[in-house]
């Protein structure tokens, strides 16, 4: 994990660390912060891919404006990471391309 | 959550500027709605370690994020009248209707008919383009300083900073307060446009700072292992040969422009002002737009500092109460003054001029009713 | 553009210029405790140096963009204001200090690792380098908002030179 251990000014207070998936493999998050933060910290910087091109993309304005950092979490694609707080057993998923709606959220198992 | 909300006042925004507005709305006794996307409120100041500037009013010597807790503090005491939303998007405005879109996370949909409007969306980062810009690695500042400074990740190991205004310049001392190596911070100019203390600071902890200088190329496959840097001339045309840096992080802090799409949306008068970074709504004194019920504070009236976002934001707070007639008149006169003032002082040294400048630009003196 | 100028362009001063002089000879020579050096060479809206001076030393500013003037005989080199300045643009420098040829410097550190009393530290010039050895013998917190002002050891001809310390 890359996080910062000792800081000159700042006092890091985490909530509960949790598990959740990438890819199939499991990972430890902290809960409530967003998933990119725990992707970053777990060494994972390629989010997806685009849709053309094929192109690497990853996490860059951490505000929810630019659509670099979009994956499909539980199923759903375009999830902005950088924004959306993680939560105990997600399955967050590298997006390829556009990735697919799910047309019934329930159904599809979130 | 009801499917359409009706408030006295929405607050687009809870960084420094639309706080500031929502506790000031509130002191009059408004009913005040505030949305914000991101997960905690406070905006950019909440990962800003260094110590502000300006004056004992503007909270000179503290360090932003308790900046930002000071105002926090404010708004609980309001909690009777302010009602916040985070993770929580304004998506759209509906001129016909006078209507806001919201979405709470990913799919939590509502509408909100507000009487008055502020809008403080802010800034958002601007990207130069080089070739493998889209690379894993090149970050904006902001988002870098989101990683170390409020979840404590390590944003990487060794960084080039693009820019040396004032966000270039500070986050690059507080990447090496995380603990983080700076290879060095371009800046196409002939001099540094943030403050000079800041890049004081820096060079004196060995950060090289290379003047008229600019990224060409960010190196790496799946991610960036590298970038060229070029010596460039006055008129940005390249001079010699690349140098290569072995860096995994490429910071952009090449400017911010301001959050707008809401206000187009709305209708409201804009204008293209380069001293404010970019498309800015024209406004009155009184932080009004074009548009009755709508009033622009903070970066997204232009690009400046939290120390002006804030006292906008109760300058347009105090006339959000004022037109929904909340308040005395002598108490809106006595308090607008008192703003006024202070953001002549902040704006009265040489880095202000430019700010004037732009101001002057997209301020009308009064709108025809 | 000169060097000199490109240099100062980047954050590196080269010379004395408004608002970043060094005090009076004489009496910087003679006062314990030392006095205050701010280096603050343009006009930005900030006074916080004059608004922490218990002594009015930083003195009272027409204009809040005014660049500090300072009362040296009123300074106590009590190092408030190196805590508090946001630019971190104070230093106190007690040339009384020690042997004649070593000098003590306050500055403003808020950088791992911890600067502690006893440890040797890098003293670094505006520009980075390394061009003395230093010893800690104080850490003080006056403003307690985690900005440490550490007392060094260093030799007196390099006062106008040093600028920071790397703790090695």
């Amino acid at each position: 994990m890359k996080l910062i251990e000792e800081h000159p000014i700042l006092d890091f207070k985490h909530g509960r660390r949790v598990t959740f998936s990438f890819d199939g493999k499991q990972l430890e998050g902290y809960e409530g912060e967003p998933i990119a933060a725990a992707l970053h910290a777990n060494g994972v910087k390629v989010y997806r891919e685009t849709p053309i091109r094929h192109q690497p993309r990853g996490f860059f304005c951490a505000i929810g404006k630019c659509s670099s950092c979009f994956m499909v979490v539980d199923g759903v694609p375009n999830v902005r990471t950088c924004v959306t707080p993680l939560e105990a057993g997600m399955h967050v998923e590298t997006q390829r391309g556009k990735g697919v709606v799910p047309l019934d959220p329930e159904e599809e198992g979130r | 959550m009801k499917a359409l909300r009706e408030t006295e006042v929405m607050v687009i925004g809870g960084g420094p500027a639309g706080l500031s507005a929502a506790v000031e709305a509130a002191s009059f006794g408004c009913d005040v709605t505030l949305v914000d996307s991101d997960l905690a409120l406070g905006g950019q100041l909440i990962k800003q370690t260094h110590k502000f500037f300006g004056s004992r009013d503007e909270r000179a010597g503290t360090r932003g994020f308790k900046i930002s807790e000071l105002l926090m503090d404010e708004l609980s005491e309001r909690r009777d009248s302010v009602t916040a939303y985070t993770n929580c998007t304004a998506t759209g405005y509906y001129p016909e209707d006078g209507v806001l879109s919201c979405v709470k996370g990913e799919d939590e949909y509502f509408k909100v008919k507000p009487h008055k409007i502020v809008m403080a969306t802010g800034a958002q980062e601007r990207l130069i383009p080089f070739p493998n810009n889209h690379l894993p690695g090149v970050y904006g500042a902001g988002a870098v300083q989101t990683l170390m400074n409020v979840y404590g990740v390590k944003p990487g190991d060794r960084v080039l900073m693009v820019g040396a205004g004032n966000i270039g310049l500070i986050v690059s001392y507080q990447l090496l307060q995380a603990g983080v190596e700076v290879a060095g911070i371009v800046e196409a100019l002939d001099k540094v446009g943030g403050y000079w203390v800041h890049a004081a600071k820096v060079r004196r902890l060995g950060v090289p700072i290379y003047l008229r200088h600019t990224v060409v190329e960010a190196l790496g496959e799946q991610y960036v292992t590298g970038a060229v840097i070029q010596e460039i001339d006055e008129r940005f045309q390249p001079v010699g040969e690349g140098k290569a840096l072995d860096v995994d992080i490429i910071c952009m802090a090449v400017g911010l422009t301001p959050t707008c799409e809401l206000l187009w949306q709305a209708g409201c008068e804009m204008i293209f002002v380069p001293e404010l970074c970019g498309y800015v709504a024209q406004r009155d004194k009184n932080m009004r737009t074009s548009h009755p019920d709508i009033w622009v504070a903070g970066d997204a009236a232009g690009i400046e500092e939290a120390s002006s976002a804030m006292v906008e934001g109760r300058i347009a707070g105090v006339n959000v109460a004022k037109s929904l007639g909340h308040g005395s008149s002598a108490e809106h006169e006595k308090r607008l003054a008192e703003y006024r003032r202070r953001l002549d002082d902040l704006r009265g040294g040489e880095v202000g001029e430019k700010i004037c400048k732009g101001i002057a630009c997209c301020t009308v003196d009064r709108w025809e009713v | 553009m000169t060097d000199k100028q490109r240099l100062f362009n980047s954050g590196v001063l080269t010379e004395e210029r408004p608002g970043a002089v060094k005090p009076p000879q004489e009496l910087w020579e003679s006062k314990k405790n030392g006095l205050v050096i701010i280096e603050c060479p343009q006009r930005i809206p900030c006074n916080p140096c004059h608004t922490s001076c218990p002594t009015g030393a930083v003195m009272p500013f027409k204009d809040i963009n005014d660049q500090p003037q300072i009362d040296y005989s009123k300074c106590t080199g009590c190092a408030r204001c190196v805590a508090v300045c946001p630019g971190l643009a104070c230093l106190v420098v007690d040339l009384t200090w020690g042997e004649a040829d070593r000098a003590l410097m306050k500055l403003p550190c808020e950088m791992l690792p911890e600067p502690e009393e006893g440890r040797q530290v890098d003293c670094l010039n505006r520009e980075g380098e390394a061009v003395a050895k230093g010893t800690v013998v104080k850490v003080t917190e006056p403003m307690h908002d985690k900005t440490r002002v550490v007392h060094v050891d260093v030799p007196k001809d390099l006062v106008m030179d040093i600028r920071a310390i790397r703790v090695v």
